[in-house]
Protein backbone atom coordinates (compact mmCIF):
# COMPACT_ATOMS: atom_id res chain seq x y z
CA UNK A 1 0.00 0.00 0.00
CA UNK A 2 1.15 3.50 -0.80
CA UNK A 3 1.72 5.83 2.15
CA UNK A 4 -1.29 8.01 2.89
CA UNK A 5 -1.33 11.71 3.66
CA UNK A 6 -4.20 13.66 5.15
CA UNK A 7 -4.38 17.24 3.92
CA UNK A 8 -6.86 19.73 5.31
CA UNK A 9 -8.59 21.73 2.56
CA UNK A 10 -9.77 24.89 4.27
CA UNK A 11 -11.25 26.44 6.37
CA UNK A 12 -9.16 29.23 4.90
CA UNK A 13 -8.28 28.36 1.32
CA UNK A 14 -7.47 30.53 -1.72
CA UNK A 15 -10.19 29.07 -3.98
CA UNK A 16 -12.92 29.20 -1.37
CA UNK A 17 -14.36 32.55 -0.38
CA UNK A 18 -16.14 30.77 2.44
CA UNK A 19 -14.88 28.54 5.20
CA UNK A 20 -15.52 24.83 5.01
CA UNK A 21 -13.02 22.16 5.84
CA UNK A 22 -12.53 18.95 3.94
CA UNK A 23 -10.04 16.52 5.39
CA UNK A 24 -8.79 14.80 2.27
CA UNK A 25 -6.76 11.60 2.40
CA UNK A 26 -4.38 11.18 -0.51
CA UNK A 27 -2.59 8.09 -1.65
CA UNK A 28 0.29 9.55 -3.62
CA UNK A 29 -1.71 12.18 -5.54
CA UNK A 30 -4.96 10.30 -5.67
CA UNK A 31 -7.86 11.14 -3.36
CA UNK A 32 -9.06 8.11 -1.44
CA UNK A 33 -11.20 9.58 1.30
CA UNK A 34 -12.96 12.83 2.18
CA UNK A 35 -14.39 13.94 5.49
CA UNK A 36 -16.15 17.30 5.60
CA UNK A 37 -16.01 19.41 8.77
CA UNK A 38 -18.45 22.25 9.03
CA UNK A 39 -19.72 24.85 11.41
CA UNK A 40 -17.50 27.83 10.59
CA UNK A 41 -20.40 30.02 9.47
CA UNK A 42 -23.22 28.66 11.55
CA UNK A 43 -25.02 31.57 13.16
CA UNK A 44 -28.33 30.14 14.35
CA UNK A 45 -30.71 32.05 12.10
CA UNK A 46 -33.59 29.60 12.48
CA UNK A 47 -33.60 30.15 16.23
CA UNK A 48 -33.27 33.91 15.85
CA UNK A 49 -36.34 33.81 13.57
CA UNK A 50 -38.35 32.67 16.57
CA UNK A 51 -37.07 35.55 18.69
CA UNK A 52 -37.85 38.33 16.19
CA UNK A 53 -41.23 39.61 15.15
CA UNK A 54 -42.51 37.87 12.04
CA UNK A 55 -42.21 40.87 9.72
CA UNK A 56 -38.63 41.58 10.77
CA UNK A 57 -37.56 38.06 9.87
CA UNK A 58 -37.58 39.04 6.21
CA UNK A 59 -34.34 40.93 6.69
CA UNK A 60 -32.83 38.10 8.62
CA UNK A 61 -33.83 35.47 6.06
CA UNK A 62 -32.43 37.62 3.27
CA UNK A 63 -29.11 37.40 5.02
CA UNK A 64 -29.05 33.63 5.09
CA UNK A 65 -27.20 33.96 1.81
CA UNK A 66 -25.93 37.10 0.13
CA UNK A 67 -25.95 35.57 -3.36
CA UNK A 68 -29.60 34.55 -3.41
CA UNK A 69 -30.85 37.00 -0.79
CA UNK A 70 -33.88 38.05 -2.83
CA UNK A 71 -35.17 34.51 -3.26
CA UNK A 72 -34.75 33.82 0.46
CA UNK A 73 -36.76 36.96 1.24
CA UNK A 74 -39.47 35.99 -1.22
CA UNK A 75 -39.62 32.43 0.09
CA UNK A 76 -40.02 33.59 3.67
CA UNK A 77 -42.79 35.99 2.66
CA UNK A 78 -44.51 33.28 0.63
CA UNK A 79 -44.51 30.80 3.47
CA UNK A 80 -45.93 33.35 5.92
CA UNK A 81 -48.55 34.37 3.33
CA UNK A 82 -49.57 30.74 3.13
CA UNK A 83 -50.18 30.65 6.88
CA UNK A 84 -52.83 33.29 6.31
CA UNK A 85 -53.96 32.07 2.93
CA UNK A 86 -53.18 35.57 1.67
CA UNK A 87 -53.68 36.25 -2.04
CA UNK A 88 -50.72 38.11 -3.58
CA UNK A 89 -51.63 40.62 -6.33
CA UNK A 90 -50.82 39.47 -9.83
CA UNK A 91 -48.33 42.23 -10.60
CA UNK A 92 -46.41 41.44 -7.43
CA UNK A 93 -46.18 37.79 -8.46
CA UNK A 94 -44.74 38.75 -11.83
CA UNK A 95 -42.29 41.15 -10.24
CA UNK A 96 -41.15 38.43 -7.86
CA UNK A 97 -40.51 36.16 -10.82
CA UNK A 98 -38.48 38.86 -12.56
CA UNK A 99 -36.33 39.61 -9.55
CA UNK A 100 -35.76 35.92 -8.82
CA UNK A 101 -34.58 35.41 -12.37
CA UNK A 102 -32.34 38.46 -12.27
CA UNK A 103 -30.74 37.00 -9.22
CA UNK A 104 -30.25 33.69 -10.98
CA UNK A 105 -28.39 35.43 -13.80
CA UNK A 106 -26.15 37.22 -11.33
CA UNK A 107 -25.49 34.04 -9.38
CA UNK A 108 -24.76 31.91 -12.44
CA UNK A 109 -22.42 34.48 -13.95
CA UNK A 110 -20.66 34.68 -10.61
CA UNK A 111 -20.29 30.94 -10.50
CA UNK A 112 -19.14 30.61 -14.10
CA UNK A 113 -16.44 33.16 -13.30
CA UNK A 114 -15.32 31.47 -10.11
CA UNK A 115 -15.33 28.10 -11.84
CA UNK A 116 -13.05 29.45 -14.56
CA UNK A 117 -10.81 30.79 -11.82
CA UNK A 118 -10.73 27.38 -10.11
CA UNK A 119 -8.89 25.89 -13.07
CA UNK A 120 -6.80 28.98 -13.63
CA UNK A 121 -8.57 30.60 -16.59
CA UNK A 122 -8.35 34.05 -15.09
CA UNK A 123 -9.32 36.13 -18.11
CA UNK A 124 -12.59 34.22 -18.47
CA UNK A 125 -13.24 34.85 -14.78
CA UNK A 126 -12.72 38.57 -15.27
CA UNK A 127 -14.93 38.64 -18.38
CA UNK A 128 -17.83 36.88 -16.67
CA UNK A 129 -17.63 39.27 -13.77
CA UNK A 130 -17.51 42.24 -16.12
CA UNK A 131 -20.81 41.12 -17.62
CA UNK A 132 -22.19 40.41 -14.16
CA UNK A 133 -21.72 44.05 -13.13
CA UNK A 134 -24.39 44.98 -15.68
CA UNK A 135 -27.04 42.82 -14.05
CA UNK A 136 -25.98 44.24 -10.68
CA UNK A 137 -26.55 47.73 -12.06
CA UNK A 138 -30.03 46.69 -13.11
CA UNK A 139 -30.73 45.23 -9.68
CA UNK A 140 -29.57 48.46 -8.15
CA UNK A 141 -31.79 50.42 -10.50
CA UNK A 142 -34.90 48.40 -9.80
CA UNK A 143 -34.41 47.03 -6.29
CA UNK A 144 -32.17 49.69 -4.79
CA UNK A 145 -29.07 47.69 -3.86
CA UNK A 146 -26.44 45.65 -5.60
CA UNK A 147 -26.40 42.65 -3.32
CA UNK A 148 -29.14 42.72 -0.72
CA UNK A 149 -32.27 43.50 -2.71
CA UNK A 150 -34.92 43.72 -0.08
CA UNK A 151 -37.89 43.78 -2.45
CA UNK A 152 -40.38 41.45 -0.88
CA UNK A 153 -42.76 42.24 1.97
CA UNK A 154 -45.49 40.05 3.39
CA UNK A 155 -48.39 40.41 0.96
CA UNK A 156 -46.46 41.53 -2.10
CA UNK A 157 -43.49 43.65 -3.11
CA UNK A 158 -42.07 46.92 -1.89
CA UNK A 159 -40.81 48.35 -5.16
CA UNK A 160 -42.05 48.63 -8.69
CA UNK A 161 -40.52 48.58 -12.16
CA UNK A 162 -41.75 51.67 -13.98
CA UNK A 163 -41.73 52.27 -17.76
CA UNK A 164 -38.32 53.98 -17.85
CA UNK A 165 -36.75 51.23 -15.81
CA UNK A 166 -38.44 48.61 -17.96
CA UNK A 167 -36.99 50.15 -21.10
CA UNK A 168 -33.47 50.20 -19.70
CA UNK A 169 -33.92 46.71 -18.36
CA UNK A 170 -34.98 45.35 -21.76
CA UNK A 171 -31.98 46.98 -23.45
CA UNK A 172 -29.47 45.84 -20.87
CA UNK A 173 -30.82 42.31 -20.73
CA UNK A 174 -30.41 42.00 -24.49
CA UNK A 175 -26.85 43.22 -24.14
CA UNK A 176 -26.07 40.80 -21.31
CA UNK A 177 -27.58 37.97 -23.32
CA UNK A 178 -25.31 38.71 -26.27
CA UNK A 179 -22.17 39.02 -24.17
CA UNK A 180 -22.92 36.03 -21.96
CA UNK A 181 -23.51 33.91 -25.04
CA UNK A 182 -20.12 34.86 -26.44
CA UNK A 183 -18.45 33.88 -23.18
CA UNK A 184 -20.48 30.68 -22.92
CA UNK A 185 -19.05 29.67 -26.27
CA UNK A 186 -15.58 29.76 -24.74
CA UNK A 187 -16.76 27.83 -21.70
CA UNK A 188 -18.41 25.20 -23.88
CA UNK A 189 -15.84 24.77 -26.63
CA UNK A 190 -12.43 25.75 -25.36
CA UNK A 191 -9.92 22.92 -25.42
CA UNK A 192 -8.30 23.81 -22.09
CA UNK A 193 -11.66 24.11 -20.33
CA UNK A 194 -12.70 20.70 -21.60
CA UNK A 195 -9.35 19.23 -20.63
CA UNK A 196 -9.84 20.32 -17.03
CA UNK A 197 -13.54 19.53 -16.64
CA UNK A 198 -14.71 16.67 -18.88
CA UNK A 199 -14.98 13.47 -16.87
CA UNK A 200 -13.97 15.14 -13.60
CA UNK A 201 -16.18 14.45 -10.62
CA UNK A 202 -18.51 11.87 -12.14
CA UNK A 203 -21.95 11.50 -10.56
CA UNK A 204 -24.34 9.07 -12.23
CA UNK A 205 -28.10 9.46 -12.58
CA UNK A 206 -28.77 6.92 -9.82
CA UNK A 207 -26.19 8.35 -7.45
CA UNK A 208 -27.58 11.85 -7.89
CA UNK A 209 -31.07 10.63 -7.05
CA UNK A 210 -30.01 8.49 -4.10
CA UNK A 211 -27.94 11.25 -2.54
CA UNK A 212 -30.83 13.68 -2.90
CA UNK A 213 -28.87 16.24 -4.89
CA UNK A 214 -30.53 19.42 -6.07
CA UNK A 215 -30.40 21.97 -8.82
CA UNK A 216 -27.79 22.03 -11.59
CA UNK A 217 -25.88 19.13 -10.00
CA UNK A 218 -28.97 16.97 -10.35
CA UNK A 219 -29.87 18.22 -13.82
CA UNK A 220 -26.31 17.71 -15.06
CA UNK A 221 -26.76 14.02 -14.23
CA UNK A 222 -29.77 13.80 -16.49
CA UNK A 223 -32.55 14.13 -13.91
CA UNK A 224 -35.33 16.39 -15.08
CA UNK A 225 -36.24 18.10 -11.86
CA UNK A 226 -36.69 21.77 -11.12
CA UNK A 227 -38.93 23.36 -8.51
CA UNK A 228 -39.99 25.91 -11.11
CA UNK A 229 -41.97 23.13 -12.80
CA UNK A 230 -44.67 23.49 -10.11
CA UNK A 231 -47.74 24.94 -11.81
CA UNK A 232 -48.60 27.35 -9.00
CA UNK A 233 -45.12 28.81 -8.39
CA UNK A 234 -45.07 32.50 -9.22
CA UNK A 235 -45.73 32.69 -12.95
CA UNK A 236 -43.41 30.10 -14.42
CA UNK A 237 -46.27 28.05 -15.81
CA UNK A 238 -47.45 30.90 -18.01
CA UNK A 239 -43.92 31.48 -19.28
CA UNK A 240 -43.70 27.94 -20.58
CA UNK A 241 -40.75 27.00 -18.41
CA UNK A 242 -38.79 23.86 -19.33
CA UNK A 243 -35.80 22.74 -17.21
CA UNK A 244 -32.31 22.57 -18.72
CA UNK A 245 -31.00 19.01 -18.58
CA UNK A 246 -27.56 17.64 -19.52
CA UNK A 247 -26.45 14.05 -19.44
CA UNK A 248 -22.67 14.40 -19.14
CA UNK A 249 -22.70 13.66 -15.36
CA UNK A 250 -19.39 15.52 -14.87
CA UNK A 251 -18.08 19.00 -13.98
CA UNK A 252 -18.33 20.04 -17.61
CA UNK A 253 -22.02 19.16 -17.74
CA UNK A 254 -22.61 21.18 -14.59
CA UNK A 255 -20.98 24.19 -16.22
CA UNK A 256 -23.12 23.65 -19.34
CA UNK A 257 -26.34 23.53 -17.32
CA UNK A 258 -25.51 26.82 -15.65
CA UNK A 259 -24.34 28.48 -18.84
CA UNK A 260 -27.54 27.50 -20.64
CA UNK A 261 -29.70 28.46 -17.66
CA UNK A 262 -28.21 31.95 -17.67
CA UNK A 263 -29.49 32.52 -21.20
CA UNK A 264 -32.80 30.82 -20.43
CA UNK A 265 -33.24 32.98 -17.38
CA UNK A 266 -32.70 36.15 -19.41
CA UNK A 267 -35.32 34.96 -21.89
CA UNK A 268 -37.75 34.32 -19.04
CA UNK A 269 -37.21 37.85 -17.79
CA UNK A 270 -37.73 39.35 -21.22
CA UNK A 271 -40.96 37.41 -21.61
CA UNK A 272 -42.12 38.29 -18.10
CA UNK A 273 -41.42 41.98 -18.66
CA UNK A 274 -43.57 41.87 -21.78
CA UNK A 275 -46.43 40.23 -19.91
CA UNK A 276 -46.20 42.37 -16.77
CA UNK A 277 -49.80 43.39 -15.94
CA UNK A 278 -50.86 46.61 -14.24
CA UNK A 279 -52.21 46.47 -10.73
CA UNK A 280 -51.63 46.58 -7.00
CA UNK A 281 -48.21 45.87 -5.51
CA UNK A 282 -49.15 44.43 -2.16
CA UNK A 283 -52.07 43.08 -0.17
CA UNK A 284 -52.32 44.15 3.45
CA UNK A 285 -52.33 41.32 6.00
CA UNK A 286 -54.24 41.88 9.22
CA UNK A 287 -53.20 40.76 12.68
CA UNK A 288 -50.71 38.02 13.38
CA UNK A 289 -50.04 34.83 11.47
CA UNK A 290 -52.41 32.11 12.72
CA UNK A 291 -51.16 29.03 14.56
CA UNK A 292 -50.95 26.82 11.49
CA UNK A 293 -48.28 25.25 9.38
CA UNK A 294 -47.21 26.03 5.84
CA UNK A 295 -44.52 24.98 3.39
CA UNK A 296 -43.08 26.55 0.28
CA UNK A 297 -40.75 25.14 -2.33
CA UNK A 298 -38.84 27.20 -4.86
CA UNK A 299 -35.79 26.97 -7.09
CA UNK A 300 -32.72 28.89 -6.06
CA UNK A 301 -29.78 29.30 -8.40
CA UNK A 302 -28.22 26.33 -6.59
CA UNK A 303 -31.27 24.13 -6.53
CA UNK A 304 -34.46 23.41 -4.72
CA UNK A 305 -35.08 25.30 -1.52
CA UNK A 306 -37.71 24.42 1.03
CA UNK A 307 -39.26 26.67 3.68
CA UNK A 308 -41.44 25.54 6.54
CA UNK A 309 -43.12 27.88 9.02
CA UNK A 310 -45.41 27.37 11.97
CA UNK A 311 -47.35 30.31 13.32
CA UNK A 312 -48.29 30.78 16.94
CA UNK A 313 -51.05 33.38 16.72
CA UNK A 314 -48.69 35.96 18.22
CA UNK A 315 -46.17 38.35 16.69
CA UNK A 316 -43.55 35.62 16.69
CA UNK A 317 -43.58 32.52 14.58
CA UNK A 318 -43.17 29.27 16.47
CA UNK A 319 -40.72 27.69 14.03
CA UNK A 320 -39.01 28.39 10.74
CA UNK A 321 -37.12 25.67 9.00
CA UNK A 322 -35.08 26.12 5.84
CA UNK A 323 -33.60 23.39 3.69
CA UNK A 324 -31.06 24.78 1.31
CA UNK A 325 -29.65 23.20 -1.85
CA UNK A 326 -25.96 23.14 -0.97
CA UNK A 327 -26.75 21.09 2.09
CA UNK A 328 -28.19 18.49 -0.24
CA UNK A 329 -25.23 18.69 -2.60
CA UNK A 330 -22.35 18.31 -0.15
CA UNK A 331 -22.79 14.50 0.17
CA UNK A 332 -22.23 14.26 -3.57
CA UNK A 333 -18.65 15.45 -3.00
CA UNK A 334 -17.97 12.29 -1.02
CA UNK A 335 -18.76 10.30 -4.16
CA UNK A 336 -17.18 12.61 -6.71
CA UNK A 337 -13.85 13.30 -5.04
CA UNK A 338 -12.45 9.81 -4.30
CA UNK A 339 -10.47 8.64 -7.31
CA UNK A 340 -9.68 12.13 -8.57
CA UNK A 341 -6.25 13.72 -8.76
CA UNK A 342 -4.98 16.45 -6.45
CA UNK A 343 -5.20 19.34 -8.98
CA UNK A 344 -8.82 18.49 -9.82
CA UNK A 345 -10.01 18.83 -6.23
CA UNK A 346 -10.76 22.60 -6.39
CA UNK A 347 -12.55 22.17 -9.74
CA UNK A 348 -14.78 19.39 -8.42
CA UNK A 349 -15.56 21.21 -5.18
CA UNK A 350 -16.52 24.29 -7.17
CA UNK A 351 -18.65 22.29 -9.58
CA UNK A 352 -21.40 21.89 -6.96
CA UNK A 353 -21.45 25.68 -6.43
CA UNK A 354 -20.98 25.46 -2.67
CA UNK A 355 -22.68 28.19 -0.71
CA UNK A 356 -21.68 27.52 2.87
CA UNK A 357 -23.48 30.44 4.44
CA UNK A 358 -26.87 29.06 3.44
CA UNK A 359 -25.85 25.50 4.25
CA UNK A 360 -25.11 26.31 7.84
CA UNK A 361 -27.34 29.34 8.35
CA UNK B 1 12.13 54.36 3.65
CA UNK B 2 13.48 50.98 2.70
CA UNK B 3 12.46 49.03 -0.35
CA UNK B 4 10.25 46.59 1.54
CA UNK B 5 8.45 49.33 3.41
CA UNK B 6 7.84 51.34 0.26
CA UNK B 7 6.53 48.35 -1.63
CA UNK B 8 4.29 47.42 1.24
CA UNK B 9 2.60 50.81 1.01
CA UNK B 10 2.51 50.72 -2.76
CA UNK B 11 1.25 47.19 -3.03
CA UNK B 12 -0.48 45.82 0.06
CA UNK B 13 -1.43 42.18 -0.13
CA UNK B 14 -4.75 41.19 1.25
CA UNK B 15 -5.88 38.07 3.05
CA UNK B 16 -9.61 37.58 3.19
CA UNK B 17 -11.35 35.49 5.81
CA UNK B 18 -15.03 34.98 6.40
CA UNK B 19 -15.98 34.44 10.04
CA UNK B 20 -19.68 33.82 9.50
CA UNK B 21 -21.02 36.20 6.92
CA UNK B 22 -23.94 35.89 4.55
CA UNK B 23 -21.59 36.06 1.55
CA UNK B 24 -22.83 39.48 0.49
CA UNK B 25 -19.73 41.33 1.59
CA UNK B 26 -17.40 38.57 0.38
CA UNK B 27 -18.62 38.84 -3.18
CA UNK B 28 -18.34 42.61 -3.02
CA UNK B 29 -14.69 42.20 -2.00
CA UNK B 30 -14.22 39.90 -5.00
CA UNK B 31 -16.06 42.43 -7.17
CA UNK B 32 -13.42 44.98 -6.17
CA UNK B 33 -10.81 42.84 -7.91
CA UNK B 34 -12.70 42.48 -11.17
CA UNK B 35 -12.70 44.82 -14.20
CA UNK B 36 -15.15 47.51 -13.07
CA UNK B 37 -13.36 48.43 -9.85
CA UNK B 38 -10.08 46.61 -10.43
CA UNK B 39 -8.10 47.46 -7.32
CA UNK B 40 -5.31 45.27 -8.60
CA UNK B 41 -4.20 48.23 -10.68
CA UNK B 42 -3.20 49.86 -7.39
CA UNK B 43 -1.14 46.84 -6.53
CA UNK B 44 -3.59 45.25 -4.11
CA UNK B 45 -3.58 41.53 -4.57
CA UNK B 46 -5.82 39.01 -2.86
CA UNK B 47 -3.56 36.38 -1.31
CA UNK B 48 -4.38 32.96 0.00
CA UNK B 49 -1.40 32.76 2.31
CA UNK B 50 -1.38 34.62 5.63
CA UNK B 51 2.43 34.64 5.67
CA UNK B 52 2.40 36.82 2.53
CA UNK B 53 -0.32 39.20 3.61
CA UNK B 54 -0.21 42.74 4.98
CA UNK B 55 -3.89 43.44 5.48
CA UNK B 56 -6.37 40.98 6.96
CA UNK B 57 -9.83 41.65 5.58
CA UNK B 58 -12.47 40.07 7.69
CA UNK B 59 -16.18 39.75 6.93
CA UNK B 60 -19.09 38.34 8.84
CA UNK B 61 -20.34 38.11 12.38
CA UNK B 62 -17.88 36.34 14.64
CA UNK B 63 -19.00 32.77 14.92
CA UNK B 64 -17.76 30.95 18.00
CA UNK B 65 -16.00 28.30 15.98
CA UNK B 66 -14.24 30.57 13.52
CA UNK B 67 -12.96 32.86 16.29
CA UNK B 68 -10.13 30.39 16.83
CA UNK B 69 -9.28 30.30 13.14
CA UNK B 70 -9.30 34.09 12.93
CA UNK B 71 -6.90 34.43 15.85
CA UNK B 72 -4.67 31.81 14.31
CA UNK B 73 -4.61 33.61 10.95
CA UNK B 74 -3.90 36.95 12.61
CA UNK B 75 -0.93 35.51 14.44
CA UNK B 76 0.55 34.12 11.24
CA UNK B 77 0.59 37.48 9.44
CA UNK B 78 3.98 39.18 9.84
CA UNK B 79 4.24 42.65 11.42
CA UNK B 80 3.40 45.42 10.64
CA UNK B 81 -0.09 44.22 9.91
CA UNK B 82 -3.52 45.73 9.71
CA UNK B 83 -7.02 44.44 10.18
CA UNK B 84 -9.96 45.77 8.24
CA UNK B 85 -13.49 44.56 8.88
CA UNK B 86 -16.08 44.83 6.14
CA UNK B 87 -19.80 44.94 6.72
CA UNK B 88 -22.09 45.78 9.57
CA UNK B 89 -22.17 42.24 10.87
CA UNK B 90 -18.38 42.13 11.13
CA UNK B 91 -18.49 45.34 13.13
CA UNK B 92 -21.09 44.46 15.72
CA UNK B 93 -22.93 41.30 14.74
CA UNK B 94 -25.48 43.34 12.77
CA UNK B 95 -28.69 41.49 11.96
CA UNK B 96 -27.26 38.41 13.61
CA UNK B 97 -26.81 40.12 16.99
CA UNK B 98 -29.29 37.81 18.73
CA UNK B 99 -28.23 34.54 17.14
CA UNK B 100 -26.96 32.07 19.70
CA UNK B 101 -23.77 31.20 17.87
CA UNK B 102 -22.62 34.77 17.26
CA UNK B 103 -20.18 36.41 19.63
CA UNK B 104 -20.32 39.88 18.06
CA UNK B 105 -17.80 41.65 15.86
CA UNK B 106 -14.28 40.61 14.88
CA UNK B 107 -12.82 43.07 17.39
CA UNK B 108 -13.82 40.67 20.16
CA UNK B 109 -10.71 38.58 19.43
CA UNK B 110 -8.28 40.68 17.40
CA UNK B 111 -7.47 44.42 17.28
CA UNK B 112 -9.18 46.14 14.34
CA UNK B 113 -7.88 49.24 12.57
CA UNK B 114 -10.46 50.06 9.92
CA UNK B 115 -14.23 49.52 9.98
CA UNK B 116 -16.17 49.59 6.71
CA UNK B 117 -19.92 49.85 7.33
CA UNK B 118 -22.71 48.77 5.01
CA UNK B 119 -24.84 45.71 4.51
CA UNK B 120 -23.53 44.76 2.04
CA UNK B 121 -20.65 47.25 1.98
CA UNK B 122 -20.34 48.80 -1.46
CA UNK B 123 -17.10 48.25 -3.38
CA UNK B 124 -16.45 52.00 -3.25
CA UNK B 125 -16.63 51.88 0.53
CA UNK B 126 -14.29 48.90 0.62
CA UNK B 127 -11.75 50.70 -1.58
CA UNK B 128 -12.01 53.75 0.65
CA UNK B 129 -11.36 51.49 3.63
CA UNK B 130 -8.23 50.06 2.03
CA UNK B 131 -6.92 53.57 1.33
CA UNK B 132 -7.50 54.51 4.97
CA UNK B 133 -5.74 51.33 6.00
CA UNK B 134 -2.71 52.35 3.94
CA UNK B 135 -2.48 55.63 5.83
CA UNK B 136 -2.49 53.66 9.05
CA UNK B 137 0.17 51.28 7.70
CA UNK B 138 2.45 54.25 6.94
CA UNK B 139 1.97 55.41 10.53
CA UNK B 140 2.84 51.98 11.89
CA UNK B 141 6.01 51.93 9.83
CA UNK B 142 7.07 55.31 11.23
CA UNK B 143 6.49 53.93 14.69
CA UNK B 144 8.55 50.86 13.90
CA UNK B 145 11.45 53.05 12.77
CA UNK B 146 11.25 55.04 15.99
CA UNK B 147 10.31 58.31 14.25
CA UNK B 148 7.01 58.52 16.02
CA UNK B 149 5.60 57.17 19.23
CA UNK B 150 2.65 54.82 19.16
S1 LIG C 1 -22.80 43.01 6.55
FE1 LIG C 1 -24.74 42.30 5.66
S2 LIG C 1 -24.23 41.75 3.53
FE2 LIG C 1 -22.31 41.89 4.67
S3 LIG C 1 -21.88 39.82 5.31
FE3 LIG C 1 -22.99 40.82 6.99
S4 LIG C 1 -25.12 40.34 6.68
FE4 LIG C 1 -24.06 39.90 4.76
Amino acid sequence: MQPRTIVPFGPQHPVLPEPIQLKITYEDEKVVDVVPAMGYVHRGIEKACELNEFNKNIYLCERICGICSCIHGIAYCEVVERLWGLEVPERAQWLRTIWSEMERVHSHLLWLGLFADAFGFESLFMQYWRVREKILDMLELTAGHRVTHSVSIIGGVRRDIDTDQKKRLLETLAEIRREAQALNKVMMNDYTVKHRTVGKGPLTYDQALHLGCAGPVLRASGVKDDARMQPDLHRYGELGFEPVVETGCDSYARALVRARETIQSIDLQLAALEKLPEGELAAKPKGNPPAEEAVFRTEQPRGEMFYYAKGSGTKNVARVRVRTPTYANIPSLLVMLPGSELPDVPVIIHSIDPCISCTER
Amino acid sequence: MGLIEASRLKSPWILHYDTGSCNGCDIEILACLTPLYDIERFGMVNMGNPKHADVLVCTGALNKRSARVLKNLYEQIPDPKLVMVVGTCAISGGVFHNCYNVAGGADKVIPVDVYVPGCAARPEAIIDGVVKALGRLAELQEVARGKKSA
